[in-house]
């Protein structure tokens, strides 16, 4: 504030004059050891790091095959609804290419006017969108059909994250391409050591499809598929191809080893639901939540995540008595369709052992299930897309655990 | 111009129109497209020349994947690749190839694409017969002196073709 302004400032009434002078304080006495730093910061530099006091870091479980493994998002070390690139989730089956983007391309083929390549500059001169978007493995959460259930967010919830993804309609490549009538469905196929391929119906390609080269305002991260990827909003992760190089449009699906051995979910009379595409809305709240300590009684925020494949969600309910009582959460705005939304709750702990449940509804009107009303439905053995309540005790010490539902 | 020109052009002109909209993106070549299309649908329609036995499959399977998939497909390291239905209705369910595979074709189309791990696209195509006439042997499935072609294959049938049912909570 320059000194005219100030002068004019405490002309303006003695009770905002002596407001505006104890919340200036230090700048009155006189330059001290300990009024600042009093060595030199680190220069700029080219690409940021974060603090070294920071560690969150992925979850990665030992793998014989770490090619075909996954790691997962620390989800109660994030903020807000965006997660950071680093920490996106992987869930690999061949190890991620190193791809040089010059030589990488798009080839649009199958049931069309006209097969086309396009090159990562023609991808790039074309109209791009963003959007924010979670990505879910349909694996996630699967060791919560046992009644026991992980013991931290991270390890029953972290196979989910979300981020901004910037790119091209893939109705418009489609297009370009000419569609022939005959056409429904698209496969696509990344350029990872498996050609994994994912058969999807040409009407998603068509209404919200993303050939998405980037992330969080920079290019996709290696492990998200750089540099380009399939992007279909809501839908189970692995249909999401990383490197993504070739889409064919076909007639039918290609029943291919990942839509049938895999991300097919058994039901209990032997039978398996096949293109169980949607990810069903879910919720967790991740603070506090398992492996955390509250810090004594008092205010603490109860803060969580809700998404849902099939749109936006629309209300999170909260209970601190184990499912007696329900009251609703705060959504953090705007909420966006098929993104993470970011629940908070405020909670006065009274010391004493509660149970902390979120339970959420999206703009269809579905409502999450509890794990007996899920069983219900698909049984005990479907093993992917399983969304039910998450349950965490807060013990009198304040330790947070996961509590058998 | 005469009418007849007029009218020649004008759906020249659409048509182009309609072509492309940006002109954004080159034509693929039909090689490129041949070799870049490795996809092999249920009815095994785009299945390779080429053929392979049930005994040329063992040996193949012996040095390839055997120490990753067991003695026999048993499984080991990694995923079993034998099983029948029945272990679909137990607790847990075993999932196999034998068991739960809808298609043959998949088969093939998987090991080409995709195994062995560490070194796919090393197999012949008549090795990619070979094997997939192994897995399915040692599942029952074919006898042991079954060899597979781009006809023979699409024909077997798979013990869980008719497991699989669309899932209700989707859009069809
Ligand atoms: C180095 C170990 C290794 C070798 C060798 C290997 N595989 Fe595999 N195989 C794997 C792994 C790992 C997977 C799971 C990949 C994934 O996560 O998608 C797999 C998956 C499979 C599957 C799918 C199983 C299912 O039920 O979903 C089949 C079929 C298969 N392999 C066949 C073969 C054949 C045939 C060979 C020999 C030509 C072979 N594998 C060699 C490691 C191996």
């Amino acid at each position: 504030m320059k000194d005219s302004s100030r002068r004019a400032f405490l002309g303006a009434g003695a009770f905002a004059g002596a407001a505006w002078i104890s919340c200036q304080a230090p700048e009155a006495e006189s330059p001290g050891a300990d009024s600042g730093p009093s060595a030199l910061g680190a220069p700029v530099r080219r690409y940021g790091e974060r603090s070294p006091y920071e560690t969150s870091a992925r979850g990665v479980r030992d793998s014989q095959t770490p090619e075909a493994a996954s790691s997962r998002t620390p989800l109660d070390k994030t903020y807000g609804i965006i997660t950071p690139s680093a920490l996106h989730f992987e869930r690999h089956h061949a190890g991620v290419p190193e791809i040089d983007p010059a030589t990488h391309s798009l080839t649009i083929h199958g049931l069309v006017d006209r097969p086309l390549v396009f090159s990562l500059d023609d991808l790039r001169r074309l109209p791009s969108v963003s959007r924010v978007h979670f990505v879910e493995c349909s694996g996630n959460s699967g060791g919560e059909w046992s009644p026991a259930g992980a013991p931290t967010v991270q390890l029953s919830h972290g196979l989910a994250s979300c981020s901004e993804w910037t790119g091209v309609p893939l109705r418009i490549l489609l297009e370009e391409a000419g569609i022939k009538p005959e056409a429904k469905w698209i496969l696509a196929e990344g350029a990872d050591a498996c050609l994994m391929q994912r058969s999807a119906t040409l009407e998603k390609a068509l209404e919200d499809g993303l050939v998405a080269y980037g992330q969080n305002g920079e290019a996709l991260r290696p492990e998200q598929g750089y540099p380009i990827r399939l992007i279909l909003p809501g839908w189970e992760g692995n249909t999401n191809v990383k490197w993504l190089r070739r889409i064919k449009l076909t007639e039918g699906p290609q029943y291919v080893k990942d839509e049938t051995s895999k991300y097919t979910e058994l039901m209990e009379d032997g039978t398996a639901w096949i293109f169980t595409f949607e990810m069903d809305a879910k919720s967790v709240i991740t603070s506090p939540s398992g492996g955390h300590s509250i810090d004594g009684a008092g205010f603490h925020e109860i803060s969580g995540l809700a998404w849902s494949g099939r749109g936006k969600i629309t209300s999170v309910e909260v209970s601190t008595d184990g499912g007696e009582t329900w009251t609703e959460a705060t959504l953090q705005n705007p909420v966006y369709s098929r993104a993470f939304t970011r629940f908070r709750f405020p909670w006065r702990w009274n010391g004493k052992e509660c149970v902390l449940q979120s339970r959420c509804q999206d703009e269809t009107g579905y409502m999450q299930p509890s794990r007996e009303a899920l069983i219900a439905e698909r049984g005990r053995v479907s093993a992917y897309h399983c969304n039910r309540i998450k349950t965490w005790k807060v013990g009198i010490d304040g330790s947070v655990s996961n509590v058998e539902a | 111009m005469s009418k007849l020109s007029l009218a020649v052009f004008l759906v020249f002109a659409t048509q182009t129109l309609c072509a492309q909209s940006y002109g954004i993106g080159r034509p693929a070549t039909e090689a490129e497209i041949e070799s870049l299309d490795v996809t092999i649908g249920p009815e095994g329609r785009e299945l390779p020349d080429g053929s392979g036995s049930v005994q040329e499959g063992a040996q193949v399977y012996e040095v390839r994947c055997k120490e990753c998939h067991g003695e026999s497909g048993a499984g080991g390291d990694h995923a079993a690749l034998v099983g029948n239905p029945e272990q679909l209705k137990q607790a847990p369910p075993i999932k196999t190839v034998g068991s739960f595979w809808p298609y043959a074709t998949t088969l093939f189309d998987y090991t080409r694409r995709a195994m062995p791990f560490e070194e796919p696209g090393t197999l012949t195509d008549d090795q990619i017969y070979a094997v997939t006439a192994y897995v399915l042997h040692i599942n029952g499935i074919v006898d042991e002196n079954a060899t597979l072609d781009r006809e023979s294959l699409p024909k077997v049938e798979m013990p869980n073709r008719g497991g699989f049912v669309r899932d209700p909570r989707s859009k069809p």
